[in-house]
């Protein structure tokens, strides 16, 4: 919670943006009115529209029966899987990585299919990033790569990258900032670019990379698809000449490229020529958090397994410890997924396998996941029913306060008890 | 003139207005409603009333500059809030860089996900010296907001 001008403003969880400006009028234990949020975020501080029973294999218990059951699930299991945390604090996601040490589980997150590779080339410093303050305040040209902010962080635009008057550019979007979108398809960023947007076929993300690279080079540019080169010029000019520039690199690039290669020679020609930086737009409020606090602990940001040794244990990493590999070869025997639904985000024959197995399913709300689950354990809603703290899509460590009482655990002190269980 | 062709066409001056035209005048700038007419309500103009209700039904919802948020397509992204000139001007260290207000004098300002206007009187199209100012309009990605 900040205190500014004699107003409370809490920190939204609805994405990785985490807005810390947010107000809200609260009649005993419900929220009223939420001030100064998105659509998404309304939706998230609204809270489920089918919470998460607490049960056991299917039927409803008490919160200690179904902690000893999920303890006795991971204790019996040869090669347990913990997945998720994305939407659960760095607090919850340190005592997950303690968890996963004890019982020598495979632990990972949807970065593992996601951003991973940007946070990877970031936490190796390979590739040059800022803060969105920085964004805010510095920042003349945007390019928003494979994103929709408008839609993934609808206050993207408006709080951070475009519309905003900043210190050295006071004249905000109007005069003092150049947006561009490079898309597949015109998405609602793309139409607040206006004609600065570059549409391109599936999968050529790659090749107009090379191609600004030649341009960067004073080369001739070339792509093997009909594209108007004189356009790639005139975009490889507009990020010469920036004083400040930022790209927000989003999923669409990530898929399209698949290794970080490209993008970090792209980066490294751009900052021969001019000034920019690079910073990846997370989903989920706190996956930037679940990389750094694995990276602090182990040096690897996803896909790690921990094996037990007689004294300890031995860190494991690898495309072999990601949660599509685990679950494709069917290596694990059980699982505990945090926050998360990978039944409904990772393909169906991946998926099932989770069915076949002993689940336990922590979270707030009901999901495909915790339908299939052994033991669903209700925790609260982070960040409207508990405090913690996580870390921004830019690497911003943001702390906040509950916006109103529960009765339930949160997520850390569900995984604590079951670690005393154990 | 179409508003015009749907009324009786007397001149009656029932409505205070001294012709017909003067009242269709007045109905497209929301000086009077259509109910304000009182031989419409006869039943020999029945169906050119109600013609009318549904010509105007679409303003009804909007504020005296005309503005209407369709609250449908909007998600809250708060971009009109922060183009808006008005809104800069006057919270300049609020809505001006991108975050909440810090006083009362907005024009737009997002609750509950939607945006929603307020002091409509502030707008740079309401009073005197209107101009057609569509930084609002144009800053939206969905087309949520209209004048009409």
């Amino acid at each position: 919670m900040v205190n500014c001008l004699n107003k409370n403003y809490y920190v939204c969880t609805g994405c990785a943006l985490l807005c810390d400006d947010i107000e809200v009028e609260v009649s005993g234990d419900h929220i009223t009115k939420i001030k100064t949020v998105c659509r998404k975020g309304f939706s998230r501080i609204g809270g489920c529209i089918e919470p998460m029973p607490c049960t056991s294999d299917g039927k409803s218990v008490d919160i200690t029966t179904a902690i000893k059951d999920a303890a006795s699930i991971l204790m019996n299991a040869d090669n347990p899987l913990i997945f998720g945390l994305g939407n659960s604090t760095s607090g919850a996601q340190k005592q997950a990585i303690e968890l996963a040490k004890r019982i020598g589980a495979v632990i990972d997150d949807s970065s593992s299919f996601c951003q991973g590779p940007i946070i990877e080339a970031i936490l190796h410093e390979k590739i040059h990033t800022c803060t969105l303050d920085d964004v805010r305040n510095r920042a003349d040209v945007i390019v928003y790569w494979g994103a929709d902010p408008s839609n993934s962080h609808p206050r993207h635009l408006s709080m951070h990258s475009y519309f905003p008057r900043g210190e050295e550019r006071q004249h905000g979007w109007e005069d003092d900032r150049t947006a561009i979108a490079i898309d597949v398809r015109r998405s609602h960023t793309a139409k607040i670019c206006g004609n600065r947007f570059y549409q391109i076929p599936l999968h050529t993300d790659a090749f107009l990379i090379e191609a600004l690279i030649d341009a960067l080079s004073g080369k001739v540019p070339k792509v093997p698809f009909e594209y108007d080169i004189k356009k790639i010029l005139e975009l490889a000019n507009v990020l010469k000449k920036a004083q400040f520039g930022v790209i927000f690199a989003g999923l669409g690039v990530v898929y399209s490229i698949g290794d970080m290669g490209t993008m970090t020679r792209l980066m490294d020609k751009l900052n021969e020529v001019s000034n920019f930086h690079l910073i990846p737009m997370m989903g989920h409020y706190n996956m930037r958090g679940f990389n750094q606090n694995l990276f602090e602990a182990t040096g690897y940001f996803n896909r790690v397994k921990f094996e037990k040794r007689e004294n300890g244990f031995d860190v494991k990493h690898g495309v072999d410890y990601s949660i599509m590999e685990v679950l494709n070869t069917k290596k694990t025997d059980a699982a505990l997924i945090i926050g998360s639904d990978p039944m409904s985000c990772l393909p169906r024959s991946t998926a099932e396998y989770l069915s076949e197995i002993p689940l336990v399913s922590i979270g707030p709300c009901e999901n495909f996941t915790s339908r299939v689950a052994k033991v669903t354990i209700p925790s609260a809603l982070s960040g409207v029913e508990c405090g913690g703290s996580a870390v921004r899509m830019d690497g911003v460590k943001v702390t906040f306060e509950p916006m109103i009482k529960t009765a339930r655990l949160s997520d850390e002190e569900i995984l604590k008890r079951i670690m005393e269980a154990i | 003139m179409e508003i015009y062709q749907l009324l009786p066409k007397t001149n009656c001056k029932k409505c205070g207005k001294s012709t017909c035209m003067a009242f269709a005048v007045a109905l497209l700038s929301w000086e009077v409603a259509v109910e304000d007419c009182p031989p419409l309500k006869d039943v020999e103009f029945k169906n050119n009333y109600e013609k009318l209700l549904e010509m105007v039904a679409p303003v009804e919802g909007s504020t005296e500059t005309g503005l209407i948020v369709h609250e449908d397509k909007c998600f809250g992204c708060g971009n009109c809030v922060v183009a808006c000139p008005v809104n800069v001007a006057n919270d300049p260290h609020g809505a001006g860089i991108g975050r909440a207000p810090t006083n009362d004098k907005l024009i737009l300002r997002v609750e509950d996900g939607i945006v929603r206007a307020f002091n409509i009187q502030e707008c740079r199209r309401f009073g005197e010296n209107r101009i057609l100012c569509n930084l609002c309009i144009i800053t939206c990605p969905t087309e949520a907001i209209e004048f009409v």
